[in-house]
């Protein structure tokens, strides 16, 4: 019953009980058993559930000036007896509520930008590692090139004659991210088609878009959604930058990295302005790689049963990447 | 072919692929002339400049043009650096050559990057060291942290944060500008921050690497100090991913430079990048672009290099590339 015990019995058995252990509710214990993981992805469920939600949740109307309540630091009460758990800006404006509706914005560019460039690059990446030949010569040839320049530079000029705004992001993210999605699914790919489940796939007839789609990508998940997590991050991140440069998000939408754009303004008197949204995004992204993290530990067959069986004494697993 | 040889030619494909891209992008999805000169302008301001700027040719006699001029370090002429703000003024027919702005502002971001890379690599060799010396230990724990934050922070906050501590609160140091070492301490600390984490986080686990080998043993065997085994015998090899990862950095810091400038109104090239971004000035944002990209080559470049001097295997091995 014990990891020792399972790891040296034979390939196929232990494949097999392997599977059979790794349900939702594993993945769940285990969640529960490493706090700091756990703590994160409380927090990112409830950011989801707050921009998702901002409507309704907001405490004030994001967008109402209420000039009584000018620069109320936070866990102040206005003069009119609004009580604002993170301040209130230039205008008046409740910072909570204004976070919370820029984090939709903010996290849905996060998550788009994740899916867009996720798709393009596992797409082009499997289809490099799948047929090989030239198409995998050019298209590892522009991703070392690629990878080679300063996305930011690029992203920025781009923007600048494209103009800015939420879909030329998505389209900036989607073209300047893709390579790390092509890179890791082309050398998964090659890994695994040395597989004998591929050879067999093959051998009863299966097409070469069931193999893919069927075999290949199920097999692929979880390294993919590691990348994809921490990705999330880098996004968020590089919004924030331009945001902040003024070639991201535009007026009226907001974003976190806007906000303190905006904020910069007054710095010397309402600090909070600069502080608060710049942790909001500091937290996710925090939160967004301890999760990678964990995901990767958990994903991990070598790593993988210390993490799903029952704790054994007080040890704590510890998950040495690297 | 030989290593370094092919590199450099990759080198200059890739300069050529970049400028190529901006012309790319400059020319044929965006109008120069309404970049410059804005929607608000008349239909005859803009058949007037398309004309000056030989807007008008074909576009594969643009692009020779454009080359040929790039060739001779022509990167245009500014029709708004030094000049007022009016737009009629990008029909003036001179302007200030590009590219000595450019080229001046290059010492400021030199300096900078420097600066940062300097404190933050050798703070990170030795947390880096003493981390993998005691495992699990706080300064373990330390780095884990430093290295955890550093790819989580934004950098430009981070900077912001500073100001707000040790120049509003404290009045310890200026909140920007250029002159005296005062002003070189937060701007050098916040591009800091980033390579600190991430080379650290690269000296821990290469370390750990070296000092379980067997030579090592033999080394603490012969009774040579605990000081020389680590900082002399591993240090030196566990030295080629350290390298790897500060080349990295440093074309990093490059780009990073551009917002920790525009923070600090650091007079380097990312300030005069930004501000010309802001004033339209398509021929000085198309100089500085080029000349940082060709800065990030030159250095990714420069990393090869020296990898082949600290691994000659890596010049036998054909298809040897960075890991």
């Amino acid at each position: 019953m014990s990891a020792v015990d399972a790891t040296t019995a034979p390939q196929v058995e232990e494949d097999h009980d392997r599977a059979a252990a790794i349900t939702g509710r594993a993945y769940l214990s285990a969640l529960m058993r490493d706090r700091v993981a756990f703590v994160s992805a409380v927090f990112l469920g409830l950011l989801l559930i707050a921009a998702a939600g901002a409507d309704f949740l907001a405490p004030f109307d994001p967008d109402k000036a209420n000039l009584r309540a000018r620069f109320v630091p936070p866990l102040g009460t206005a003069r009119d007896g609004g009580f604002h758990l993170l301040g209130t800006d230039e205008l008046g404006r409740d910072l909570f509520s204004r976070l919370m509706h820029g984090a939709r914005v903010s996290m849905s560019i996060g998550l788009l930008g994740a899916i867009c460039s996720g798709i393009a690059g596992i797409t082009l990446g499997v289809l490099a590692g799948f047929y090989r030949g030239l198409l995998e010569d050019l298209l590892m040839r522009a991703v070392d090139g690629m990878m080679a320049l300063p996305s930011l530079l690029i992203a920025l000029f781009i923007l600048f004659v494209i103009g800015p705004g939420f879909g030329n992001l998505i389209l900036i993210f989607t073209l300047l991210h893709w390579m790390v999605f092509a890179r890791m699914a082309r050398s998964l790919t090659l890994t695994h088609q040395q597989s004998t489940y591929i050879t067999a796939a093959r051998a009863i007839g299966g097409s070469d878009a069931r193999i893919i789609l069927t075999h290949l990508l199920p097999n692929m998940v979880s390294p993919l959604i590691v990348l994809f997590t921490l990705e999330i991050a880098v996004l968020i991140l590089s919004e924030a930058s331009l945001s902040f440069l003024g070639f991201g998000v535009q007026a009226p939408q907001s974003s976190w990295g806007l906000m303190i754009a905006r904020g910069r303004e007054y710095i010397s008197s309402a600090w909070w302005l600069v502080v608060m949204p710049g942790a909001a995004i500091f937290l996710t992204a925090l939160a967004l790689n301890l999760v990678a993290a964990w995901a990767r530990a958990i994903t991990d067959p070598v790593q993988r049963w210390r993490w799903l069986t029952p704790p054994r004494g007080k040890n704590q697993p510890i998950d040495d990447d690297e | 072919m030989p290593y370094l040889l092919r590199r450099f030619l990759q080198s200059l494909l890739l300069l050529f692929v970049l400028v190529s891209f901006v012309f790319v992008i400059g020319r044929i999805i965006g109008d120069p002339a309404l970049i410059m000169l804005g929607t608000s302008a008349s239909e005859t301001a803009l058949d007037q400049l398309r004309e000056n700027l030989g807007l008008n040719q074909p576009i594969w006699q643009q692009y020779l043009v454009f080359l040929g001029d790039l060739m001779q370090g022509d990167f245009g002429v500014s029709f708004r650096y030094g000049f007022s703000m009016m737009p009629s003024d990008a029909l003036r027919s001179e302007g200030t050559p590009v590219l000595p702005i450019v080229l001046e502002r290059l010492p400021a971001t030199f300096l900078l990057a420097g600066t940062s890379l300097v404190f933050a690599f050798s703070l990170a060799v030795v947390l880096g060291c003493l981390a993998a010396m005691h495992p699990r230990s706080w300064i373990d724990n330390l780095v884990n942290v430093i290295s955890l934050a550093s790819v989580s922070v934004v950098q430009f906050w981070l900077g912001l944060i500073l100001i707000i501590v040790f120049s509003v609160q404290l009045g310890l140091l200026p909140t920007g500008g250029f002159g005296s070492w005062q002003h070189l301490v937060l701007p050098a600390l916040t591009l800091a921050a980033r390579p600190l984490g991430r080379i650290s986080q690269v000296v821990r686990s290469a370390m750990l690497d070296e000092l379980s080998k067997p030579y090592i043993s033999a080394a603490r065997a012969k009774g040579v100090p605990e000081w020389r085994v680590v900082f002399v015998h591993a240090l030196k090899n566990a030295s080629i991913p350290i390298v790897t990862i500060t080349g990295d950095e440093l074309s990093q810091l490059l780009t990073g430079a551009m917002l920790v400038e525009t923070v600090f109104a650091w007079p380097g090239v990312g300030l005069l990048l930004i501000d010309s971004l802001g004033r339209r000035d398509l021929p000085m944002v198309q100089a500085g672009i080029c000349v940082v990209a060709a800065l990030v080559i030159l250095v990714n470049l420069a990393v090869d290099f020296a990898y082949t001097v600290l691994n000659p295997r890596i010049q036998m091995d054909n298809r040897g590339g960075r890991a």
